[in-house]
Formats: structure tokens, sequence, C-alpha cells
């Protein structure tokens, strides 16, 4: 359980966050052109149809970029995060945040494997990553 | 039938509030007034003669009819920081197809004493409520900063290079009394300040000012009979594009899109060359964006950004010179910098800069809106071709 701003789910994105909350975090697949979507929405970005689909993800990441925020806003009440981007397996890219894990660069390798994670924030359920155990790859 | 490019179109006046840095005796309308009216004096044109009006903030009606104008054009486009290059290019446009004829481009922000500005609030629902905010990434210096690193290791590039961006565009802002951070500063100070997001430490992220300035355009034929004809700024070419409003959905984080597209376009309609251009200003809300501009928009090659800095080319008598204000990092941004990149640039190509640089007759004005979200660009030149 974290503390900070809570999403506030839409009509589009309640099926994500629904997801996150049962531990079982969904992205949106076309079923036209097989694209892998994220942030979630009504309509392909590819090509447009609306025939999509949700899917489980694996949970594998890689770490694209991230930084070390030294400087968290008051309403979280933590010392410092690890603000990320990650590419999942899927193909997609997320923002989250690195857990399990010290806030130092060398502990940061860009391209290191990332597992899937959830963290409670309010009434709802953030996917957070942290560093893939070494078997698990 | 005048073009919107090819210097058809001309800055008549330009001006920044008569104070910048901290201003708390100001409403944010009262920094849009004021340099709205200075830019009018240094045109040498009644407000009653202004007949479009634009602005990022606030309803732009707000403005004109503040200072008693009734105008038949209007623009609010608000895309971030970098709009105002993106108004400029529709005010041409508007001017060019007769929907006005002389264009009131003003800015105003109360950045750091927050007079009569909007409150900032994070709505849960927005994209960025649901997929950024969560995370941190709130303040610009955690979420703008973030793609960062994969810039850097993409290129066998170090933070040391965000290092010597900072050091080298304080070089243009040190004795400037009206740059916020004035007083010299090497690569190891800044390397040792404050960490703020690494790899960021303070002097590689920007001042937070109150300010204001605004632009006058209209016909050049127009502007041939004021008497500030002799300090007529034509606009050559420009380019407007975007991207995404989430930093994650960058398509590459290495090289923003919109840059290379809105300067390919700017290129394209202003009929010049990189080897052309005389002079830069890169909106630098942080150290990395003069790095990603410079070899998005081809001024060097993919990897070369570093060398360029190091190298010593952007700094006092260097072949290129680039933000010769000092930039954000340095001189001010009232936390939409793009105004004042503009203004910098019609400085440098009337003579009149606090560090004036030799005979600059093309100078290049690449901005950027939100966070790697949109870009606007301008070429503009003291000469009509
Ligand atoms: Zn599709």
């Amino acid at each position: 359980m974290t503390t900070g701003p809570v999403p506030k789910p839409t009509p589009e994105t309640l099926p994500f966050w629904e997801s996150t909350r049962a531990r079982a975090m969904s992205i949106q697949h076309c079923l036209d052109c097989g694209a892998a979507i994220f942030y979630p929405r009504s309509y392909c970005p590819k090509c447009t149809s609306s025939d999509l689909e949700w899917r489980p993800v694996s949970g594998r990441a890689t770490l694209a970029s991230y930084v070390i925020n030294r400087r968290p806003l008051p309403v979280f009440e933590v010392e410092q995060q690890i603000i990320a981007l990650v590419n999942l397996e899927e193909g997609v890219r997320m923002m989250t945040n690195i857990v399990g894990v010290e806030p130092v660069p060398t502990a940061l390798q860009l391209g290191m494997a990332l597992e899937l994670d959830y963290d409670e924030r309010g009434d709802q359920v953030l996917p957070v990553f942290r560093p893939a155990l070494k078997e698990s790859e | 039938m005048i073009s919107m490019h090819r210097g058809d179109i001309a800055i008549a006046g330009a001006s920044e509030t008569a104070r910048l840095g901290k201003i708390p005796d100001q409403s944010v309308l009262q920094l849009h007034a004021e340099a709205a009216v200075r830019a009018l004096a240094d045109a040498g044109i009644a407000a009653a003669e202004v007949d479009g009006i634009a602005n990022d903030g606030m309803p732009p009606y707000d403005v004109s009819d503040y200072l008693g104008i009734r105008p038949r054009w209007l623009d609010g486009t608000s895309v971030g920081g970098g709009s105002f290059m993106v108004l400029v290019r529709h005010a041409a446009a508007a001017i060019a197809s007769g929907a006005a004829d002389v264009v009131l481009v003003t800015h105003g922000e109360s950045g750091r004493s927050r007079v009569g500005a909007r409150p900032y609030a994070s709505d849960g629902s927005s994209l960025g409520g649901q997929f950024e905010h969560p995370y941190g990434a709130m303040a610009p210096y955690s979420t703008f900063t973030t793609p960062v690193l994969a810039f850097l290791e993409g290129r066998g590039m170090s933070p040391r290079d965000l290092a010597v961006v900072a050091a080298a565009q304080r070089e243009w802002a040190v004795g400037n009394p009206r740059a916020l951070r004035n007083e010299p500063i090497t690569v190891d100070e800044v390397l040792a300040g404050p960490e703020i997001a690494y790899p960021f430490t303070r002097d590689m992220c920007c001042v937070v000012t109150d300010g204001g300035g605004a632009l006058v355009l209209m016909s050049a034929e127009r502007a041939a009979d004021l008497p500030s004809a002799s300090r007529t700024v034509y606009l050559l070419g420009s380019g407007e594009a975007a991207e995404s409003p989430l930093l994650s959905q960058m398509d590459d984080l290495e090289s923003f899109g919109a840059f290379r597209s809105a300067s390919a376009e700017a290129f394209r309609t202003a009929g010049i060359t990189h080897a052309d251009v005389d002079h830069i200003m890169f909106y630098d809300a942080f150290a990395h964006l003069p790095l990603y501009m410079l070899e998005d928009t081809g001024f060097v090659g993919r990897g070369e950004s570093g060398a360029f800095y190091a190298e010593g080319n952007s700094r006092p008598g260097g072949r290129l010179p680039v933000n010769t204000n000092g930039g954000g990092l340095s001189y001010t941004h009232t936390g939409k910098y793009g105004m004042f990149a503009i203004q910098e640039a019609v400085r440098q190509l009337r003579g009149e800069a606090f560090n004036q640089v030799e005979g600059v007759e093309i100078s290049f004005v690449q901005g950027i809106g939100m966070m790697f979200g949109s870009a606007g660009t301008l070429i503009l030149s003291n000469r009509r071709p």
C-alpha cells in the first residue's frame, strides 16, 4: 500500500483497472491487425478497428529508461522513487515504478529483466515492476 | 496574394515585460497586458489597429478585452510552452489569408509567485492522472526527464553531457541582470549540485520565474510603413507537429518525431538549408532538450550532440551560437518558455541582444510543447528574401 494520487478509471480504461485489481493485468489486442495496445482506448491506433480483445500480459518486461526522483511531491510520503519506462514483452511501453531495489544507478541497468508486481493505491491497484528473479528468465 | 512564409509576414513589434524573475505585485493578466502594450509601442502601432489575438494559458479574449480590443480572429491553441511558435505560425497563415491584419501574440505567467494563476490540480481521470501521476511523474523534473538515460546510453554519452550543456549556456547569461542565474558555473559544479531527479542536478533544470512577452505580426508590406521598419523581422518558414500526451508513448525514446517533422517543414517552407543558419534558440526546460534538438533538427548527426557542445560550438565565439540569452536553464522560464526563445531570436536579428552575436541574419527557433508532446519551429530573418 502506497500513498499518492489514485487513478480514476474512465469507461474505456475500467477493464484495465479491474484487471490490475484482480492481479492479472491485461491490455488490449487488435483482432484485425494484431497490434498490442497501451494505453486503453476504443480504437486500435494502428488501424482504427474497434474489434479489440483484453488479454492478460506475461508480466515480463525490460527497463527502457528511468529517473530516480529525489524530490517526490509531499502527497507521496516517500523520500525517493524510481520512475521508469518499461517495455512489456507484448510490445508496448508503459510508465511505472521499480520496486524491490535500491534507488541507486548501479542497481538499475537499462535492458534489465523485470517482472510485474502490484501495489495498492487507495481503491485501485497499480502495476509496478521489480527485478526479475534469475531462474524465471 | 501573399504567402505565410518566405518573408511576406513580419514580426513588427516584440517585447518582454519590464521585469523578469520574481514579480509578486503583478497578476498573470497584468503581465500579458504589459507585454502587449510594450510590443505595440515597440512596433509603433496603436492597440486599435489590432484585429487578431492569440495566446496560450487563458481564453485569448481575456487579453484583448483587457486592452479594449474587439478581435475578428482568435487563437487559443494550447499545446504547452511551445504554443507560441505554433501561434506565430497560425498568425502568419491568418494574415496571409486575410483573416486578420494585425495579430497580437501574448504571454504572461506568474510561474513563481502564482498571482492570478489557475491552481494546478491532478485530474485522476485524465490520461496523465491514470498512467503517469500515480508513479510520481507529476512535476516536469520527474516526468520530462524520464527518457534521457535511454538517449545517453544509446550514444555512449553520460550525465556529464547534460552538465556541459548547462555550463555552456550559462556563459551567455553571466552578468545579465535579467537572467535569474547569471553567475559563472563549471561542468564539475553543475554535476556536484543538488540532485533533483537522477541524472539531473539543479542547474540542469530550468529556473522558475514570473514574466511575460508579446509579439505584433502583420504583413511585411504594412510593417514597412511603421516607424519600426528598420528593425523588422521576417518569417521565412515554420512547422508544427505532435506525438503523444504520455511520455511512455513516444515512438522512440531517443528521438522525438515531432522535432524531426516540424523542423523539416520549417526548412522546406523557408527554402534554406542548415548551413544558412547563423543562430539557434532551443527551448530548454531541461538540459537534455538541446541534445535531442540538435540531432532531431539535423544540425548534427545521431550521437554527435554531446561533442557539439563539448567542442564549444554553442558558446560565445563558437561557430553556431545556441541559446544566447542563457536559455530556460539560466535566463528565465515562467512555465511556458517559448515566447522568450522567440524574443531572443528577434533581439539577435535586430542587433539588440545583451550578448550580441556578430552578423546574425537567420535564426532557427525550436519549441517543444508539454513533455515530448508537441513541437513548433520558426525560421526568422532580418532580411526579406
Ligand atoms: Zn489494429
